[in-house]
This record gives structure tokens, C-alpha cells and sequence, in this order.
């Protein structure tokens, strides 16, 4: 009982009741819509409830348990979970950005309601669990098990190259994991525990030794964020994925390989991470720089915002290898920014995309005058992504710059030719942004289809609704964001000084 | 003079219950012409007494027959993973046979007779009792790939397995003769004490050791001793394959872990880099294959060789004093996962198969999980254990063996495995992506006992994986005996 009552199994598994009751309930599908809206907004009150139960002041574990799971055969594996200052903004958007993206799907999934619906949940739960679990097999088996809902969510409700990209997807992120598991094998044998408290406390991992596992561990974090060179599954993956998936794609599941940069490969192994800061650093801004030109050459919207990732995602990157309290803290920050603006962006298209059934860029002219709040809700969610004052986006990169700056001086990157590289990504957002936004809202209304649209109904202004409020929020009035992850992560760059000193 | 006493039996009971009983079997079948479900039912009660026997064995380490003949926690988890194989083949027989219309009673008996020499195999202490249990274990299965008759892919397998079959063994002969004459004995404890006592010509106990390995690499299918294994597999009745699939890898396996590691740990500087080499070739010969091919059963058959080589991944370290006990039970760990999870997906495949050699294509399979999402989410979980993803058995196998590779200092056959992992979860993942994202019209037998296998291995996969802490337990203390 006690097990079953701990908090974060209660979160993290409190989809799974969802997922049987609509098991139990067969194939009716707007039932089945209303359970899961149902599960996915009781999840959300449960991760309310743990954020009333954490202390914001306190930089370490909290609401942690550890129990023996495997200790057979000179194992020592534990069933661990707890929330901290660096994780607990992530598991409140992972909550908060489900019943969107499942109330999104109200029209746009019609064929097997109940399956997808269950993947959906099933998906949630391996994402908190990656963000909860203190263990690194427990991780691991999270890491990995939030492949397989993914992969059926694009490949049976996607579009028409949706196998092709399934498997891509699949193939991709497991090649870099199983090099991860590799390593995490590696500090079981010689470590003799997968418990990250336990190996932290440690702390004895020789440099050399440090090295490969960062490098062994980054394949599997890279390839998810994803870093430069590695994203070529990406755009694939978003373009075929169901509006829905998309959101939680880009939303939450990228952010859980720059989760495991933060989690694993700074904590664990600092030394290695103040040796290769400059080189992460390098291949951040490469990325900040190419998805933003590359966005800018789209014709498909959707293909658009997609590679918009690679560049924000480069951000998150170039704050988290600052080293520093201010880039980490923008890094974390921008992970949700991101989450929020990009999940919108992604509905956006889903909107037109529902009523046109397609994503062209030259099918579309003179929106605004058809279609006024859509339009307007556009603009503010686009100028949120490019970073505008006042809302989400410019906070969280403004931080990162200023981060990467002090790095820059002094600090782990040596060079501050990253800021200003990284700043011209800003300025290149702009232009692909807005140069969307003219080809579809500004201009005559070119296409005779265009012209009977519909404007937004009550459900889909509701699903855009909160998150209007938070890119204000966070634009506006950052701080009880910022204060939440502030003591955490002023604890973990005193590890990165330490480092330093050899 | 006494030939051996009643202690020795008493050590031997679950081998010498189980061959008594298939000789009895042997003489029921000549009368039970008019009752079809006799034999089976006669064959699974004996097996089920076999198992009782092997678990009150449980602990237990003694020689007997003057030390050719070992019962050690080792022997037993085999056997019980025997056992068990054998009544998971009986169940998916039965209906199968009757819809194939190949239904004989001798069939049982066959396996009956296959499945002693298999255990006698895991049992054996000594040269030529390997050679028996081998023998014993091979022809009865010659003559099961080629029961399909008049089928002619049938007989092809049933010849083609024999001819090969052969051969190997000879190989097999031939290196115990040389490992003889090096020391002047088959005792695997003889041979311990001769070369600990120093060889004159030591270069005859590495040719020897090299010729067994080459028998028994042709039994696991490993490259390039695995020719065989498409077409055998292809061409028996699906139900056969099940078996052979399961039972003659793990037979081979507990040969060639208990002759090398209790008896050539001193050449083992000759021997792992063969070892080594072979490993690799068959994981990546093994994947390379599987990916082409469009039929099911082929490209099972060709998964069977790579998880061989993953097996052999654990056998490479047998040198290393230190790992040698985690080599030997991560490699009956993953033995048991790969138990549940073939046979369950021989289960779906069964129930797929229009008739013999029929409804086997990849397209056959587009659609199942409208038809039939039962037998789709088990397979999908069988795939999934293959491939090494958790939440099953097999990633909790691979975990256990990446360990004992690693902790043997061999990093870059870890990569190599990692590798083919990687290359296997594209094809498996190709059958998951017929089964669920195309559509089609898949033609699907619902027989309860093939339902009811592929749901409850399914079940145990992944179950076993959440609560694996008494199984790692087991496994860990399945000792093998060392002289």
C-alpha cells in the first residue's frame, strides 16, 4: 500500500486506470474520447497536488522513495523515483500539454478512437516516468518504453509515409539508447549501483572514463533532442505524425533528451561536460543556424515548424553546456517555452489542415480577413516563438544568451562568438516566422477554397486558451517559474566548479 | 561386478523416468490407432511428472555412472526449460497435426525420445555421453522435420537436416578422439586433471576442442555452421520447428557450456578468439539474412541464428575465472526468455498458417491486429522481446548478457551486439508494421490451445520482466559443477 500511495507512482501510473477502463469499455468512441480528456485532466490535478506538496526551497530529491527491485546476481537495482527543482517544470507540462493535445483530436481522429487514445496514455506515462525515475534501469526502461506508444501513434494515425517514418523514428532513437545502456552497464559493473543518488554521492568516475560514458550517453540524448547532425528523423517523424502526436512530440518527448543532457551527462560525469562544452556548444548553434535556414526553404507548414525545433531545441543546448546558473536556469526555461509555443504552432497547422487538408504554404494568402481570431492567435503564438518582449520566448533566450555570454568570458566556452552566432538565430527566426505568417494571413485571398473557411470554434479556442495565458505568463512574469528551478540548479553548478579547479 | 547402484539412478531419476516412459509410449502407440488425443495426453502427463522430479531435484549436486553423469542446479534449470519447451510443443501439436492432416501417434513418442537425449545432453560429464545424448536427440528430430510426408519440402528438411546432421557429428567424433588421445580420457574431470597435470602434446587438446566446437556450433546454428537451419526450419511442419527452434538450441548450448567451461578453461587463449570470431559472424550474418526476407518462418529461422550468437556473446568470457558463473546464467537467462518468446510467436504463427507451407508471407499478416488485436499485442510483445525492448524478458536477457560481456573486458564485441540488436528490431519491427498499420483480410485459425499459448507467454514475457527478481535469483544459482 504504502508503494501504491507514494505520489509519484500515484502520477505517474494514474494513466493506466484510464487505459483500463477504456479497455473495459470497448470500441465507443466518444466515450472513449471522454475517458481519456477525463484520465489526462486527473492527471494534471495529481501533478497540482505534488506541486503543492514540493518545496521550492529545497535544491535536492524530493517526495523520493527507493525500493529494492533486482537484487539478485550481484544486482543492485531499486525502484526510485522523485521529483527536484530540475524536473518538476517538465512533469508539469507533460501533464498540462496531454488533455490539449487529446482534446485536439476531438474531429481529427475518427478510425480507432479507443486504440489511439490508449497509446496516448500509455505515452504519459513513459514520459513522467523518465522524468521521475531516480534509477538508471528504471530510466532506461522508461526511455525506451515511450518508443513503442509513439511509434503505432504515427505509424497508424499518421499520414501517407507514416511506416516509413515510424520506423525511422524507432530505428533512430534506439541506436543511440543502446550505446547509452551500454554505458549505464558499464557504471553498474563498476560503480556497483544504478541508483543515481547513490551514484552521485559516489562521484569517483575517472576522467578518461567520463569521457565515453558522456559520449556513450549523449548518442542517446542527441539523437533525441535532436542535435546537428542527427536530425534527420525529425522532420519525418512531425510531418507524418498525427496533429496530436506532434504536439506531444515536440512538446514534451524532445524535451526528454535535453532533460537527460541536464539529468545525466551533467551530473554524472562534469568533468567530461566542462571538457566538451565548447564542441556541445558548437554543434548547438550549427543547429540554431541551419533549422532556421532550413525552416525558411519549407513550403509545408508543418515541415516549417519542425525544423523551427532543431533551432529552438539549439537554445536549450548552447544554455545547458553555459555551465552556468543563468544559461542552465534559461535552458530549463526554454524547454517549456518551447513545449508551449511549438505544441501551438503544431495545433495551428492541425486547424488549417482539418478544414483544407493541406499544409502548402501556396495554398494559402489573405487568411485574416476570413479567418480573424485564428489569425490573431498566429501572431501571437509566432511572435512567442521568434522571441518578441513580453512573451515566453524572449525571456527563456535572453536568459540563454546571457548565460552563454558570462561562458563566454571566462566561463566553460571560452569564446563568445557562440552568442553572437546564436543571436543571428533569433534574428533568422524572425524571418521565417513572419515570412509564414505573410504567405498564409496577409495578401489577397488567392484560393477560391479558402474562402467559405470557418474561424475557430469554442473547443478549439479553448484548447489555445490556456495556452495564451501562460506564453504571457512566463513573458510577463517569469519569476515563480525561475524560482522553482532556482535552488536546484545553483546546487548543480557547484559541481562544474569543482570540476574546473584539475 | 557392479555396473552401478541404486544411488546413481536415484541421480538420474527425471532422464531415466522420461526415457522409460517414451519406451512404454513406444508400445501404447501400436494400439491407440482409434484414439488420436491418447498419446499427447499420455505425453504431457509424463513430461509434467519429469518436471515434478527435476524441481524436487532442485539443490541437489552429485555424480553418478562413475562420474560421466552430472546433476547440478545447472542440469536443472535446463531441464526444466526442456521440460517446459516440451509440454509448450505437445499443447501446439495436437490441433495443429489434426488440421494438417499429419496426425501420428509416434510423433509424441519421437519427441518424447528427443527430449531425454537433449537432457541427457545438459547432464552429461563425459565425452561419449555427449556424443549419445546427441545422437539420441538428433535422430528422432530427423525423422519429426521430415513427418510432413508426402510433403515434399518436408522430406527435403528431413533429409537435408539428416545429411548435414551427420556430418556435424562426425566432426563431433572426431575432436573427442583427438581430445583422447591428447589426455587418454573423455572424463571432462580427466581432462580438467590432465592438462592441469601438463599435456605432451597440448596442440591435440586445441584441434580436439575446436572439432567439438564445430559439432556442436552446427546444432545452435551458428555461422558458418548454419546453413542448414533455413530450410530445415522452412520445410518441417511449423509445430517441429517450435521444438527444434527451442530445444536443440538449448541441448547445444548446455553442451557447449558445461564441455568448455568445466573442461577447457586452460586453452582458452586458443579458444576465444574462434569463439569470438564466430560470435560475430552470427550476430551479424545472422540479422544481415533475417532483414531480406519475406516469409515469417524464414525469417525466424534466421533470428534463431542471431539470438545463437548472442548466446555465444556470454560463451566467449567462459575463460575468464571470475565472470564464469555470470556467463553461464546470463546465458540460461536468456535461454528462458527466448523460450517464452519463440514459442509464442510459433503459436501466432500456427494460427496463421493456412496449410502446410501456406499463409506464411509477411502479407499474410496485414490487418491482424482488426482481425484478431489479441494475437497481434501478443506478437507485437514476442517482436518486442526479440528485439531487446523492454518491458520484456528478452531486454532483461540481453541486459544480463551485455553484462557479462562487459565485466569479460570484451567492449567491442558489446558494440557488435549492440549493432545487430539495432539490425533485428528493423525486421521485427517490419512484421509489427504489417500486422497493425496495413491493411488486409488475414485469414486466422482460432484454436483455444494456440490462443491460449501465445496469451500466456505473452503474459509471462512481459510479467516475468517486471517481478525477473526470483528468476535472476535462479539463474545466478544454477551452478555449473567445475572439477
Amino acid at each position: 500500500m504504502e508503494f501504491l500511495l507514494q505520489p509519484l507512482n500515484v502520477l505517474t501510473f494514474s494513466p493506466v486506470v484510464g487505459v483500463l477502463v477504456l479497455l473495459f469499455l470497448g470500441k465507443r468512441d466518444g466515450l472513449s474520447r471522454w475517458v481519456a480528456l477525463g484520465t489526462s485532466l486527473v492527471t494534471f490535478g495529481i501533478s497540482l497536488w505534488v506541486l503543492g506538496l514540493f518545496n521550492a526551497n529545497d535544491p535536492g530529491l524530493q517526495l523520493d522513495f527507493a525500493y529494492d527491485w533486482i537484487q539478485a546476481a550481484s544486482w543492485n537495482i531499486k525502484y526510485a523515483m522523485a521529483i527536484d527543482g530540475l524536473s518538476i517544470l517538465l512533469v508539469l507540462l507533460t501533464t498540462f500539454l496531454t488533455p490539449i493535445a487529446i482534446l485536439s483530436t476531438w474531429h481529427a481522429v475518427e478510425e480507432r478512437v479507443r486504440d489511439f487514445m490508449v497509446f496516448f496514455l500509455l505515452l504519459e506515462v513513459g514520459m513522467l516516468g523518465v522524468f521521475l525515475a531516480q534509477d538508471l534501469f528504471l530510466f532506461y526502461i522508461f526511455w525506451e518504453f515511450t518508443l513503442v506508444p509513439m511509434y503505432f501513434l504515427i505509424g497508424i494515425w499518421g499520414g501517407a509515409q507514416r511506416m516509413y517514418a515510424a520506423i525511422k523514428f524507432f530505428l533512430y532513437t534506439m541506436a543511440g539508447s543502446i550505446l547509452m545502456l551500454l554505458a549505464i552497464l558499464w557504471l553498474g559493473i563498476n560503480q556497483g549501483t544504478f541508483h543515481l543518488p547513490e551514484l552521485l554521492a559516489l562521484g569517483n568516475i575517472p576522467a578518461q572514463e567520463q569521457f565515453w560514458l558522456f559520449l556513450a550517453f549523449a548518442a542517446a540524448f542527441a539523437i533525441k533532442v535532436p542535435m546537428w547532425p542527427l536530425h534527420s528523423w525529425l522532420p519525418d517523424a512531425h510531418v507524418q505524425a498525427p496533429t496530436a502526436g506532434s504536439v506531444i512530440l515536440a512538446g514534451v518527448l524532445l524535451k526528454l533528451g535535453t532533460y537527460g543532457f541536464l539529468r545525466f551527462n551533467l551530473q554524472l560525469f562534469p568533468q567530461a561536460a566542462v571538457e566538451l562544452a565548447p564542441a556541445m556548444a558548437t554543434l548547438a548553434v550549427i543547429g540554431i543556424v541551419y533549422g532556421a535556414i532550413v525552416s525558411y526553404s519549407q513550403k509545408d507548414v508543418k515541415k516549417l515548424v519542425a525544423y523551427s525545433s532543431i533551432s529552438h531545441l539549439g537554445f536549450v543546448m548552447l544554455g545547458l553546456f553555459a555551465l552556468n546558473a543563468q544559461g542552465i536556469e534559461g535552458a530549463i526555461l526554454q524547454m517549456v517555452n518551447h513545449g508551449i509555443s511549438t505544441g501551438a504552432l503544431f495545433l495551428i497547422v492541425g486547424f488549417i489542415y482539418e478544414r483544407r487538408h493541406t499544409r502548402e504554404l501556396s495554398e494559402f494568402g489573405g487568411l485574416w480577413s476570413i479567418m480573424p481570431v485564428y489569425a490573431v492567435l498566429t501572431l501571437i503564438v509566432s511572435l512567442s516563438s521568434m522571441g518578441l518582449p513580453g512573451l515566453n520566448g524572449f525571456v527563456g533566450e535572453f536568459t540563454i544568451l546571457l548565460g552563454a555570454w558570462g561562458a563566454g568570458q571566462g566561463g566553460a566556452l571560452g569564446s563568445i562568438w557562440f552568442t553572437v552566432f546564436a543571436a543571428l538565430g533569433v534574428i533568422l527566426a524572425a524571418v521565417y516566422m513572419l515570412y509564414m505568417f505573410q504567405k498564409m494571413f496577409l495578401g489577397p485571398v488567392t484560393v477560391k477554397a479558402n474562402e467559405a473557411l470557418k474561424d475557430l470554434s469554442w473547443r478549439e479556442l479553448a484548447i489555445m486558451i490556456p495556452l495564451l495565458v501562460l506564453i504571457f505568463w512566463i513573458g510577463l512574469y517569469p519569476k515563480p517559474f525561475f524560482a522553482l528551478m532556482h535552488p536546484a540548479v545553483e546546487q548543480l553548478v557547484t559541481l562544474f566548479q569543482t570540476a574546473a579547479i584539475p | 561386478m557392479d555396473f552401478f547402484s541404486s544411488a546413481d539412478l536415484i541421480t538420474a531419476l527425471p532422464l531415466v523416468f522420461l526415457t522409460g516412459w517414451a519406451c512404454i509410449l513406444l508400445l501404447v502407440a501400436a494400439f491407440a490407432g482409434k484414439r488420436p488425443g491418447l498419446l499427447p495426453a499420455l505425453s504431457l502427463a509424463g513430461l509434467l511428472a519429469t518436471a515434478y522430479l527435476l524441481v524436487s531435484q532442485m539443490g541437489l549436486e552429485a555424480e553418478a555412472f562413475g562420474g560421466m553423469f552430472v546433476t547440478d542446479g545447472f542440469s536443472t534449470f535446463i531441464n526444466l526449460v526442456l521440460a517446459l519447451g516440451g509440454v509448450l510443443s505437445i499443447a501446439l501439436s495436437y490441433d495443429y497435426l489434426q488440421r494438417m492432416g499429419i496426425a501420428k501417434p509416434e510423433y509424441y513418442v519421437l519427441m518424447l525420445f528427443s527430449l531425454s537425449g537433449m537432457m541427457l545432453m545438459a547432464s552429461a560429464a563425459d565425452l561419449i555421453v555427449v556424443f549419445l545424448a546427441l545422437e539420441l536427440l538428433s535422430i528422432p528430430l530427423y525423422v519429426l522435420a521430415a513427418i510432413g510426408r508426402p510433403d515434399a519440402r518436408s522430406e527435403e528438411a528431413g533429409l537435408k537436416y539428416f545429411l548435414l546432421g551427420a556430418f556435424a557429428s562426425g566432426f563431433l567424433v572426431y575432436g573427442i578422439a583427438l581430445v583422447y588421445g591428447a589426455t587418454g580420457t573423455t572424463l571432462l574431470s580427466g581432462v580438467v586433471a590432465a592438462a592441469a597435470a601438463g599435456l605432451e602434446y597440448p596442440i591435440y587438446l586445441v584441434l580436439g576442442a575446436g572439432l567439438i566446437l564445430v559439432g556442436l556450433g552446427f546444432k545452435v546454428a551458428a555461422v558458418p555452421f548454419h546453413m542448414w537451419t533455413p530450410d530445415v526450419y522452412d520445410g518441417s511442419p511449423t509445430s517441429v520447428t517450435a521444438f527444434m527452434a527451442v530445444g536443440a538450441k538449448a541441448a547445444g548450448f548446455a553442451a557447449l557450456l558445461r564441455i568448455f567451461v568445466a573442461a577447457f578453461p586452460s586453452i582458452s587463449e586458443q579458444i576465444t578468439p574462434v569463439l569470438f570470431a564466430m560470435c560475430a559472424a552470427t550476430l551479424i550474418i545472422g540479422n544481415l539474412l533475417a532483414i531480406s526476407q519475406s516469409n515469417v518462418k524464414r525469417m525466424l529461422a534466421y533470428s534463431s541464428i542471431s539470438h545463437a550468437g548472442f548466446i555465444l556473446m556470454a560463451v566467449v568470457a567462459y575463460g575468464n575465472d571470475a565472470v564464469r558463473f555470470d556467463v553461464v546464467s546470463s546465458a540460461l537467462f536468456y535461454l528462458l526468455g527466448f523460450t517464452f518468446a519463440s514459442f509464442g510467436s510459433w503459436a501466432v504463427v500456427m494460427a496463421m498458417e493456412k496449410g502446410l507451407g501456406r499463409g506464411l508471407d509477411f502479407k499474410d499478416y496485414a490487418g491482424l491486429f482488426r482481425r484478431s488485436p489479441g494475437l497481434a499485442i501478443a506478437m507485437l510483445v514476442f517482436m518486442l522481446s526479440f528485439a531487446g525492448v523492454p518491458p520484456t524478458l528478452g531486454f532483461a536477457g540481453k541486459f544480463y548478457l551485455f553484462r557479462a560481456v562487459l565485466e569479460g573486458g570484451y567492449v567491442w564485441l558489446a558494440i557488435v551486439g549492440v549493432v545487430a540488436s539495432l539490425i533485428s528490431a528493423y525486421y521485427y519491427l517490419r512484421l509489427v508494421v504489417v500486422m497493425f498499420m496495413q491493411d488486409g483480410e488475414p485469414e486466422v485459425h482460432h484454436e483455444p490451445v494456440l490462443k491460449i499459448t501465445a496469451g500466456l507467454t505473452a503474459v509471462a514475457t512481459v510479467l516475468l520482466f517486471i517481478f525477473s527478481e526470483p528468476l535472476f535469483a535462479w539463474a545466478s544459482q544454477a551452478l555449473l559443477r567445475i572439477f
